[in-house]
């Protein structure tokens, strides 16, 4: 049997075009055996939500590197519960002061990786969420 | 600079020392790796020697500072005369809060200003447009209209700073809007002094902020240039910039040859709207990336000197001596600052910075060692701004011209860099050119393959990283962060509902509809985008005029 | 429960959708008992079959033909395709990129997916995508794939119209195109139309198909520059004329029959791979093999009982309800 490949969408939200943290994270998840779809730059919330249910997917990696995750990453939790898809796991990374980490966790986001985290430790973190 | 006979001693002395005493060490102690890299990824001797030299001719290759190709630097005294120009990036929030902030970097002795903008100004969006939600006054100083930009200055003296502004999808207006402050503070613009970054080419292959296709981009790019060339001869009309290539996770090597492949796409835009090499190319400047491998980046720089020069003379043949000339501005690696142990990036800033002068830049920008963490607080940018000063006034590197050449090292690696960069632009050259290159998503892809082996490399702890990847310690979460005052957005807004109902509405109509009409001829827009920011017609007005006739850039990722 | 999705998804449930299609991609047995009953529901999209070498436009064509079809009233299903890698079985899946501006558009629904070692092979499970887009309600389906290899020239076979995309300057471009993907093309592109070679390419191709084509339809040669609209609309009318055509002249039916005929030989493969592996799985294969190697057997033999069991049990139900997990 094929059995289950877990999906991944990777995704940046407003405006910085930053993205060599993202890709690098979504080649390594490719490494790691995992379905990646990888939208581009400035996605709004709409697009990343519509995206993750029409790819129905396991996860969403969100990467703000602008300081605009406090108002675009709620947001996006914001739509995935309208759209009652919260069983989504939903991570995030970029330049992300560790103060503003509480808030982000509150409104449900998993897992925040800032700079200097090792991939692995993200393919560990989804393979454990992801069951 | 060897004669015959002399190197052929060399060399066999070189054997004999390696079979002899090398051998018997490493029989006792071997080495701590079986192959040594630079922070690209280039093998790196053991020793060198002038055997790695063999054939080389000083004048031709290096010569005198000030003097073709350059390679020792483009002044003939370098530090001697006058230090770089210390050009801290700075802006946040408010133009007001951001004209604090350069007025307090002036206090401390900086010499020069370079504005940064926040992400919907340098996407031409206004602050109230649906997609600048959350991003107003972020990353940069957020401006709406003439009305901010006149703020941002106030108090500062335009004929007095030299003024670098990091924009260049809508570099146009920002331009104009400069001009325009500085006529109401009744200076002409054959005064002002300073650059436009205006390099939309690495927004496409590694910054992203873009906004037209590449066609429409290179028209204002290259009205820039006339414009100036005619009303502003002080003025710096372009950036080219390898920093952010770098960013995206090149090599040094990768590095100068995207940058110099785009300064060749610029020339060759100038010169097919009928401009003459020599009339634009002394005004045309470059920005690059100080790493962590000091000796490959001082090399990294010369090379990048030595050959714009020989593009420049044999490619374009440029006479003027100022057109051979690569002047750049340096920023120390924003991506080598670990949020882990952030003090420790003052200690990597000043490597960094210290390959800058010794690879004779001519203005810098330090990092602050809290930017993993968020935006620079005050007291991280003094520090920043001091590891300069120290380099200055109290390193003695400042004292010779180009201190490390003829080290055999330096002089090697300068040549590998320009020989492996110059094969690069050869194979863009055969891919029709770098917009081509771009599309086909070429050189995004050569960049991404080099950053995810970087990343492995730190995984695998084959490059190690103070604090990441080694010596680690539990650290408490760090204090006096900056943070953006969540009111600039709201605020931004109020201010730019009020403009709109304060200023005179026919007037800015009647010049975006004159835009549009130019827009869409092959006239000089510089004029008439003067026009609509003198009416005070917002960023995201003119820009949107542009998008209606322009349309937009979409990305182009071979994944 | 099988109903309940069926419903769901004949009333433009989109999530429903997607999880049939994600149950179609992982557990096949556990989808066909829902697509039995979606069946009812399909058959009234037309299906069109993007392919080309990569970087020849393919996505870019696919989102202004949409664009336009949307323009026109109609609703759009569209199926990206990209190769998994062979040695991590991961995939980074880039097409959304070039339709950024499809993905609010509520009577747009892409999808994408990798080339994974489908059991039964990818195209039984494109072609069970195709029907969920179907009953989901969207006219016009577009699968879109790099026309590389045999497997993906396998999967736009389904689509009632192929569009074949090249562009110039790929080096030996024609070669390209020829690479046994040439007889499938209806419609052919010459995209990036403003580089340079596109008249060579163009001529090239014309002679190609004059000396190859054999049926009454002689595809036409278009040239496009996707990324500034032009040529979409043109193609967009080529496309109707194929169908048209396709219509007309009885040859839409025989398509959908070499289809159908296509799908019952993917779905037998598929079946019969699932059988076997339970086999593999519970050790009787083990068995066998111990046989043909202490040479108690030989595997002539032994395929031709094993068979006959195979049928046996699966007539009996047996191995079906075995595999329900």
């Amino acid at each position: 049997m094929e059995g289950k490949k877990i999906r991944v969408l990777i995704a940046k939200p407003g405006l910085d075009g930053h993205d060599r943290g993202a890709k690098v994270v979504a080649r390594a998840l490719r490494d790691a055996g995992m379905e990646v779809i990888y939208t581009g730059l400035r996605q709004t919330p709409e697009q990343i939500v519509e995206t993750a249910i029409q790819e129905d997917v396991d996860v969403i990696g969100l990467s703000i590197l602008s300081g605009a995750h406090t108002h675009l990453f709620p947001k996006v939790m914001e739509l995935l519960k309208e759209n009652n898809i919260e069983d989504i796991v939903v991570i995030g990374g970029g330049v992300i002061p560790e103060e503003d980490i509480p808030e982000l966790k509150k409104v449900g986001i998993e897992g925040i990786f800032t700079p200097g985290t090792d991939t692995h430790d993200i393919i560990k973190f989804i393979r454990e969420k992801v069951k | 600079m060897f004669d015959k006979e002399e190197m052929k001693k060399i060399k066999q002395l070189k054997k004999e020392w390696e079979n002899n005493v090398v051998q018997k060490t490493l029989e006792h102690f071997s080495e701590r790796k079986d192959k040594f890299v630079t922070g690209s990824g280039k093998e790196v001797e053991r020793l060198y020697t002038p055997v790695n030299l063999e054939g080389s001719d000083y004048n031709k290759e290096l010569n005198f500072p000030g003097q073709y190709p350059y390679t020792r630097g483009v002044q003939p005294t370098m530090y001697r005369g006058r230090f770089w120009t210390m050009r801290q990036y700075a802006g946040f929030g408010t133009a007001e809060e951001s004209n604090k902030r350069y007025k307090y970097l002036l206090d401390q002795g900086q010499t020069g200003l370079s504005v940064a903008f926040d992400l919907p100004t340098q996407i031409g969006y206004d602050s109230d447009h649906t997609m600048s939600l959350g991003e107003v006054g972020k990353v940069g100083v957020a401006i709406d209209s003439l009305k901010d930009m006149e703020i941002l200055f106030n108090g500062i003296p335009l004929d007095k700073v030299s003024t670098s502004m990091t924009i260049n999808a809508p570099a146009t207006v920002l331009l104009a809007m400069y001009v325009a402050v500085a006529e109401k503070q009744g200076i002409s613009p054959d005064k002002l002094n300073g650059t436009i970054q205006n390099d939309v080419l690495k927004e496409y292959i590694a910054r992203g902020t873009y906004i037209f296709p590449p066609a429409p981009s290179m028209r204002l790019i290259t009205n820039i240039f006339e414009y100036c060339f005619k009303e502003m001869p002080l003025w710096n009309t372009i950036s080219i910039s390898g920093y952010h290539i770098r960013e995206a996770g090149s090599t040094a090597i990768q590095e100068v040859a995207f940058t110099l492949a785009d300064g060749i796409t610029y020339v060759d835009a100038a010169i097919k709207i009928g401009l003459k090499v020599d009339d634009f190319a002394p005004r045309l400047s470059f920005f690059f990336n100080a790493h962590n491998d000091l000796l490959e980046e001082v090399a990294k720089f010369r090379a990048a000197r030595r050959l714009w020069a020989k593009i420049m003379k044999e490619r374009f043949g440029a006479k003027n001596k100022k057109s051979l000339m690569l002047r750049f501005h340096t920023q120390t690696a924003g991506c080598t600052l670990t949020a882990q142990q952030a003090d420790n990036n003052i200690v990597r800033v000043t490597i960094q910075a210290l390959a800058a002068v010794l690879g004779g830049t001519q203005s810098l920008h330090t990092n602050s060692r809290d930017e993993a963490l968020a935006l620079p607080a005050e007291d991280s940018v003094r520090i920043a701004l001091r590891t300069q000063q120290v380099l200055a006034y109290e390193s003695g590197v400042t004292e010779t011209v180009d201190p490390l050449a003829g080290s055999y090292y330096i002089e090697t690696l300068t040549n590998k860099i320009e020989e492996k960069a110059l094969e690069y632009i050869e194979r863009i050259d055969k891919l029709g050119g770098v917009t081509q290159a771009i599309e086909k998503g070429f050189i995004q892809q050569e960049i991404q393959n080099s950053a995810y082996q970087y990343q492995k490399d730190i995984e695998e702890r084959k490059r190690i990283v103070v604090g990441v990847n080694k010596f680690k310690i539990n650290e408490g979460s760090p204090k006096g962060l900056l943070k953006v005052n969540p009111e600039v957005g709201r605020k931004q807004i109020e201010e730019l509902k009020k403009l709109k109902e304060e200023r005179g509405s026919y007037k800015v109509k009647e010049n975006l509809k004159s835009l549009e009409k130019a827009a869409k001829t092959d006239a000089n827009l510089m004029p008439l985008i003067l026009d609509c920011v003198k009416s005070y017609a917002t960023l995201g007005e003119i820009c949107d005029v542009l998008r209606s006739v322009f349309g937009e850039y979409k990305e182009s990722v071979q994944l | 429960m099988e109903m309940e999705i069926v419903e769901k998804i004949t009333n433009g449930d989109r999530r429903a959708a997607a999880k049939l299609i994600t149950l179609v991609e992982n557990n096949f047995n556990q989808a066909r008992e829902i697509l039995k009953k979606l069946y009812n529901y399909t058959g009234n999209a037309l299906v069109i079959g993007i392919t080309g070498p990569p970087g020849s436009g393919k996505s870019t064509v696919t989102d202004k033909i949409t664009k336009i079809l949307r323009e026109q009233g109609k609703t759009v299903g569209i199926i990206a395709i990209d190769p998994t890698s062979p040695f991590t079985g991961g995939a980074l899946l880039g097409d959304r990129i070039r339709m950024q501006d499809l993905s609010l558009d509520k009577g747009v629904f892409i999808r994408s997916m990798s080339t994974r070692g489908h059991l039964g092979g990818l195209s039984q499970a494109t072609q069970a995508t195709v029907k969920i887009l179907d009953a989901l309600g969207k006219d016009i389906i577009i699968i879109e794939t790099v026309g590389v290899g045999q497997s993906e020239v396998d999967i736009v076979k389904v689509a009632d119209t192929v569009v074949l995309i090249s562009m110039p300057g790929m080096g030996d471009d024609v070669q390209i195109i020829k690479a046994g993907i040439m007889e499938i093309g209806d419609i052919f592109v010459i995209n990036k139309a403003d580089k340079e070679g596109c008249e060579r390419l163009t001529t090239e191709v014309e002679m190609m198909l004059d000396l190859n084509h054999n049926s009454r339809w002689r595809p036409p040669v278009l040239k496009t520059i996707a990324t500034d609209n032009v040529g979409i609309k043109k193609l967009l009318e080529e496309i109707d004329r194929h169908i048209k055509y396709l219509k007309e002249s009885g040859e839409l039916e025989q398509r959908r029959r070499e289809s159908a005929k296509k799908e019952i030989f993917d779905l037998i493969q598929g079946q019969w791979k699932e059988i076997l592996s339970t086999f593999v799985d519970n050790g009787f294969l083990n068995k066998i093999v111990n046989k043909i190697v202490k040479r108690e057997e030989d595997p002539y033999t032994a395929v031709e009982k094993l068979s006959s069991v195979l049928v046996h049990s699966y007539t009996q139900g047996d191995i079906k309800n075995d595999r329900k997990d």
